[in-house]
């Protein structure tokens, strides 16, 4: 298929916009480009194929099951996109006086209270415009804590090894050094590993609960407690908040600030549909260094001694009206979805796990993980393989080699959103591919077949990677 | 052409060759073919110091990125920095892409002789 620079036609366009009807003003000489843009030209109709064709050879959740494990691509209803796009919502500038937007900023803090309910914290800042970005916001309001007291000694952030990539990649960016806290034999934290690097350099524990590999930590309360008595906070990375939303707060199992994923948990677009929003919700005394301004009785203001600005203005304001639409419309049940979530994991986990090993073989939460290790062992048949074989059943592929402490890991999240029916066509189709993988384990290695491209090359993709179109 | 049986090994499958007051460091053959294809590695740079035991570098494969850690403390006399441009190199011959030249080495951790090293694989 043709890329659409590749279908431009130099002198063919199209008549979208109207005429220009005011005075056409060009910024200085010197501010003017220099080089030609390179847009495309071709008819809205070619444009309008281009994008279709595009769109037909691609997998979203829209197409079929999608059970990406950490990235909870569950449904997003449609009504949330119906509210984000009413022009009173859609149309705004952030730029425009308060006592103009006073829906907005009441839609804002409604949502502040609805999360400050489901998260026991005392506030939220709306700013972080991603998961990593939230988490880094949180590591900023815990280092501007421990320097607030004056002490600036605290240098180290301990992340447990089943932690996702974002944790210590924010405890970089926000100028700490990472300690990585090892697991236990059940797949949560190592209560002596932790004991034995906590101290007075420890500013602070990321912990993902229930973690990466499906499982609520039984220890948390200790954990917490443990963290608190060496000075630390304790920050809840909460891309896993699917799981217990409705049913647990992380603010009562001792976590003083926490990140949200909107496009998560939350029901709002994600996986190149965007864009992101992470909040960050904290407890009372962390709210003096909020980020961003916050519209009080008609006046935004800045907090007292504020990090500064994370982004420009609100934040993601539109993916706000869609997860303020999803609360609305779900009202007092929201803990169903955390129950359906793992109700629906733990349905396929049984329904596998005769066949397939369990990384962590008990009870799980919103996911599970399989350890295809052993089975690898046996026949040289990966994890890759058996994911790229699910695309020729019209399922979108597990997350793949992570958690990092499960060899050949695959991580299946199916979500709350999706039938009995269509677990029971994926078991079918995980059933299936174990067979061929003893039976014909070629096909499984040479999968996909019926995909638009086929086995594509990662190795050389990252070694020889080309990022853009050269003209 | 660097011989495999006369190399030091790692617990964590670096391997350490001597040379004079030097130490050249790499992964193993085992680690390189465990991690699969490689696409980037990161090195320290001359005159970081290096501690036994601890990161000093990672690699990436298409599925991970892993820490690689020194068998010895301490300082950095040279990068390899073929490396950087071509990671293949570690996969087609991980005994002669050494990653790391260390001097003014105070201390080396517990380290396996290659038959040693063969064991402690077989029965991981």
């Amino acid at each position: 298929m043709k890329l659409i620079f590749e279908k431009s036609i130099p002198g063919r366009g199209q008549d979208i916009f109207p005429a220009c009807d005011v005075p056409v003003v060009l910024p200085k000489e010197d501010k003017l480009r220099k080089t030609t843009v390179h847009l495309p030209e071709i008819s809205e109709n070619e444009m309008g194929r281009h994008y279709t064709a595009l769109a037909k050879r691609a997998h979203g959740v829209n197409d079929g099951f999608y059970p990406l494990g950490s990235c909870t691509m569950k449904h997003n209803p449609r009504i949330n996109e119906k509210m984000a796009n009413l022009p009173g919502f859609a149309k705004l500038h952030p730029l425009q006086p308060a006592h103009t937007v006073e829906g907005a900023n009441e839609l804002i803090a409604d949502l502040e209270k609805f999360l400050c309910e489901i998260t026991g914290m005392a506030g939220v800042t709306f700013q972080p415009a991603a998961g990593a970005h939230g988490e880094f916001t949180g590591l900023l309001l815990i280092k501007a804590y421990h320097h607030d007291r004056g002490d600036a000694d605290r240098t180290e952030i301990l992340v447990p090894d089943a932690a996702h990539g974002t944790n210590p990649a924010s405890a970089t960016m926000a100028g700490y050094k990472t300690v990585v806290i090892k697991s236990n034999e059940n797949g949560t934290v190592d209560l002596d590993d932790l004991k034995a690097h906590l101290g007075p350099k420890t500013a602070g524990l990321m912990l993902t609960n229930p973690n990466t590999v499906g499982l609520f930590d039984p220890n948390i309360m200790e954990i917490t407690r443990l963290v608190h008595e060496a000075g630390g906070l304790c920050y809840y990375d909460g891309a896993n908040l699917n799981a217990v939303i409705g049913i647990v707060r992380p603010a009562d199992i001792g976590f003083d600030v926490i990140h949200m994923n909107l496009h998560k948990t939350f029901s709002t677009p994600h996986g190149g549909g965007g864009p992101g929003s992470g909040p960050c919700a904290f407890k009372d005394f962390l709210a003096p260094f909020a980020p961003g301004l916050v519209c009080k009785d008609g006046e935004y203001v800045r907090a007292e001694k504020s990090i500064g600005n994370m982004t420009g203005f609100y934040g993601n304001f539109l993916v706000m009206v869609k997860a303020y639409t999803y609360l609305l419309t779900i009202g007092k049940d929201v803990h169903t979805i955390a129950e359906n979530a793992v109700l629906n994991a733990n349905y396929m986990q049984e329904k596998l796990k005769d066949i397939y090993p369990i990384a962590f073989d008990t009870t799980c939460m919103h996911e599970f993980v399989i350890g295809l290790d052993p089975i690898y062992r046996k026949t040289h048949v990966s994890a890759l393989d058996v994911a790229k074989a699910l695309l020729d059943y019209g399922i979108h592929p597990p997350t793949i080699y992570f958690p990092l402490i499960v060899h050949e890991a695959l991580m299946i999240e199916p979500t709350e959103t999706e039938t009995k029916e269509t677990l029971d066509e994926a078991i079918k189709a995980f059933r299936e591919i174990y067979d061929r993988i003893f039976n014909a384990p070629e096909s499984v290695q040479l999968a996909p077949q019926t995909t638009p491209v086929l086995r594509l090359d990662d190795t050389k993709a990252a070694r020889e990677p080309h990022l853009r179109y050269e003209f | 052409m660097v011989d495999p049986k006369e190399l030091k090994y790692t617990k964590d499958h670096e391997w350490l060759r001597y040379e004079g007051d030097f130490a050249y460091v790499g992964i193993s053959d085992f680690a390189q073919s465990e991690l699969g294809d490689l696409v980037f590695v990161n090195l320290p740079e001359v005159d970081d110091e290096v501690v036994a035991g601890e990161a000093f570098g990672d690699v990436e494969s298409v599925k991970a990125v892993s820490d690689v850690l020194s068998p010895v403390t301490g300082v950095v006399v040279e990068i390899n920095e073929e490396l950087l441009d071509d990671a293949s190199l570690i996969n087609s011959d991980p005994y002669g892409a050494w990653f790391i030249k260390v001097g003014s080495i105070t201390e080396t951790d517990e380290l396996l002789d290659s038959d040693e090293y063969d064991k402690f694989i077989e029965e991981a």
